[in-house]
């Protein structure tokens, strides 16, 4: 027994290991896929996020059973907090639902990859550079994909920028329309007080060649985190020309801030 | 010992293959006089002997003799095998044997009516990038230049097959970019790693990689020659695995060496002088080149028999 393989039987619970086990994840002989996708990796993750996602967050789902049970989705979602904290939580959310639970995939900053041990530890958690080829392969096979269109603008912004939805890319909606794919908008709250930063050390981050340097907190605080999934919208077209596609993206931005205003609304305190 | 044809050959044309001295050429040897084929064989580097009824000749490509086995044997079909690889040879001799090479031997090919030819890539032309996606499909851009001088003539290989698809269409080009050959006898890069006690490894990075059985690839090598379908196709099986694990399973114990900032890998390297962790490699052991072998699976209804594990068996029995 390898030495992973001893950590997930101490680490991960067989109500867990079971429940994890429905999530239907096309792997190899040797646990992998292509893109660095490894089973135990991926639970053993799992069992460590499970107590931060419960009793640090204290997360508060809606609506998560508009994510279809099965067939590729994209999942697009506001960005917020430094780090990818709502990655996680969407993808644990969605990884232990009751009802036909699936392995969702996040696309990362390109600048991960780069990144000693972490770059691999996210490939093995389902987390996949974001790059379109990746993302039109994954539609192919059918995966559940987490998307945060507003890139390191949005998990870079500083505290006082909070809960404003930045520039948002249109790559998703192209491939939403190419590969005749559903989009669920989800609206995360909460991860913007996590790690609330008032500025961005610019001439540390160009150094150290990082998308950003925040002056924060050096802690993650425990914000309460409500996510809100939406109705699935559906986009087709050939051939649009791009202000065609840059509307399809204000709807879906549109209705992000409508569940972004809805999860505020329904919050009683940010701790 | 070459095996008994299955079929008797009818008045066929030889098929020339280049790259005689290595194992993977010599498998293909064994398939096609099986399949009934007269082989007449070529090494640039080394004369082989592979029995009296298969012709084997040491010469370069380059030199005028060449043309002499192409007026004698009359080749109807050419495999081309023989690369000469980077711990072999310089860089100019590399790029002259390697490129310029080819270009004559596509050059006589035309001149003496071959209608069918098949060149053997390597999935390192298209780069070890931080930003490569996983399932690169054979229109992804060759970027393995770009990175690293010492991978020039494999680009440039390519790149001359693509020209003399139009150039001699009745060549019927077929070129092939296989991921990691490996299995007994091969000594490329990664199977001297596998087959070593210890194998370095850049801390932190563990890409994932794709292996290939050399029973499979020379299989694969038969099936695109035979079946002729022009064009260029990677040749992988559909499965990874992440390359410390590939070494564990193989039983190697991992040395490893810082892998940032990217100087520091590089110039150990440099110092370790290890032929199977070269300085111009260090790339492929950071950063992942998964390469989508579906075209050629579809097109060829190629499937691979031996899986990661059975790999990696006979390279951890080795060590016992």
């Amino acid at each position: 027994m390898s030495l992973r393989s001893r950590i997930k039987s101490w680490l991960v619970p067989p109500s867990l290991d079971k429940q994890l086990d429905t999530t239907e994840k096309p792997v190899g002989e040797m646990g992998y896929d292509p893109w660095g996708f490894n089973v135990e990796t991926y639970k053993i993750a799992a069992a460590l996020f499970k107590p931060f996602y419960e009793k640090y967050f204290r997360t508060v789902v809606h609506g998560i059973e508009n994510v279809p049970a099965d067939g590729p989705v994209l999942l697009i979602a506001n960005h917020s907090g430094q780090l990818p904290i709502d990655g996680l939580l969407i993808g644990y959310a969605l990884a232990t639902r009751p009802e036909r639970p699936r392995a969702a995939r996040a696309m990362i900053e390109r600048f991960f990859p780069t990144v000693p041990w972490l770059g691999n530890l996210l490939n093995q958690c389902g987390a996949v550079l974001g790059d379109p080829v990746n993302c039109a392969k994954m539609l192919q096979r059918g995966e559940a994909i987490i998307v945060f269109p507003e890139g390191i603008r949005g998990s870079g912004k500083l505290y006082k920028d909070r809960y404003q939805l930045k520039r948002f890319g249109h790559g998703f909606m192209h491939l939403a329309i190419q590969h005749n794919t559903p989009i669920v908008p989800v609206g995360v709250v909460g991860c913007e007080e996590t790690i609330p930063a008032i500025g961005n050390i610019k001439p540390l981050a160009r150094m150290l060649g990082v998308p950003y340097v925040p002056v924060a907190l050096p802690a993650v605080l425990p914000a309460r985190v409500i996510l809100n999934f939406g109705e699935p919208m559906r986009f087709e077209g050939e051939d649009l020309p791009e202000e065609q596609v840059a509307d399809y993206v204000a709807q879906v931005k549109s209705e992000i801030s409508r569940l972004i205003d809805k999860g505020l609304a329904e919050r009683e305190g940010i701790f | 010992m070459a095996r008994k044809p299955t079929t008797a050959p009818r008045a066929r044309k030889p098929i020339l293959v280049t790259g005689a001295a290595g194992a993977l050429a010599q498998k293909v040897i064994l398939l096609l006089q099986e399949k009934g084929y007269p082989v007449v064989a070529v090494d640039f580097r080394e004369q082989v002997y592979l029995g009296e009824d298969i012709p084997s000749y040491r010469i370069d490509a380059n030199k005028r003799g060449f043309e002499d086995i192409f007026r004698n044997h009359h080749p109807g079909g050419i495999v081309h095998l023989g690369r000469i690889m980077s711990s072999q040879s310089n860089r100019s001799s590399r790029y002259n044997m390697n490129v310029l090479g080819t270009q004559r031997l596509l050059d006589l090919g035309h001149k003496y009516g071959v209608s069918r030819t098949l060149i053997l890539s390597t999935y390192h032309v298209y780069g070890a990038h931080a930003y490569n996606p996983a399932l690169m499909d054979e229109s992804s851009p060759l970027k393995a230049a770009e990175l690293t001088m010492d991978l020039v003539d494999s680009v440039e290989l390519e790149n001359l097959a693509s020209i003399n698809f139009w150039r001699y269409p009745k060549l019927n080009i077929t070129v092939l970019r296989p991921c990691n050959i490996v299995g007994p006898g091969v000594k490329n890069t990664m199977s001297s790693l596998l087959g070593s006690h210890y194998a370095p490894v850049l801390a932190g990075f563990s890409p994932m990689m794709q292996f290939i059985h050399i029973e499979d690839m020379a299989q694969a090598v038969v099936t695109a020659f035979e079946k002729n379908k022009k064009g260029i196709y990677n040749v992988a099986p559909d499965d990874c695995v992440a390359y410390q694990e590939a070494l564990l399973q193989a039983g190697c114990m991992r040395i490893p060496i810082p892998g940032v900032p990217p100087v520091l890998p590089r110039t150990l390297a440099r110092i370790l002088g290890l032929k199977s962790f070269p300085p111009y490699l260090i790339n492929y052991f950071k950063y992942p080149v998964v390469i989508d072998g579906s075209r050629f699976r579809e097109t060829f209804g190629f499937r691979c028999h031996y899986n990661l594990g059975e790999i990696f068996r006979y390279y951890r029995s080795q060590k016992n």
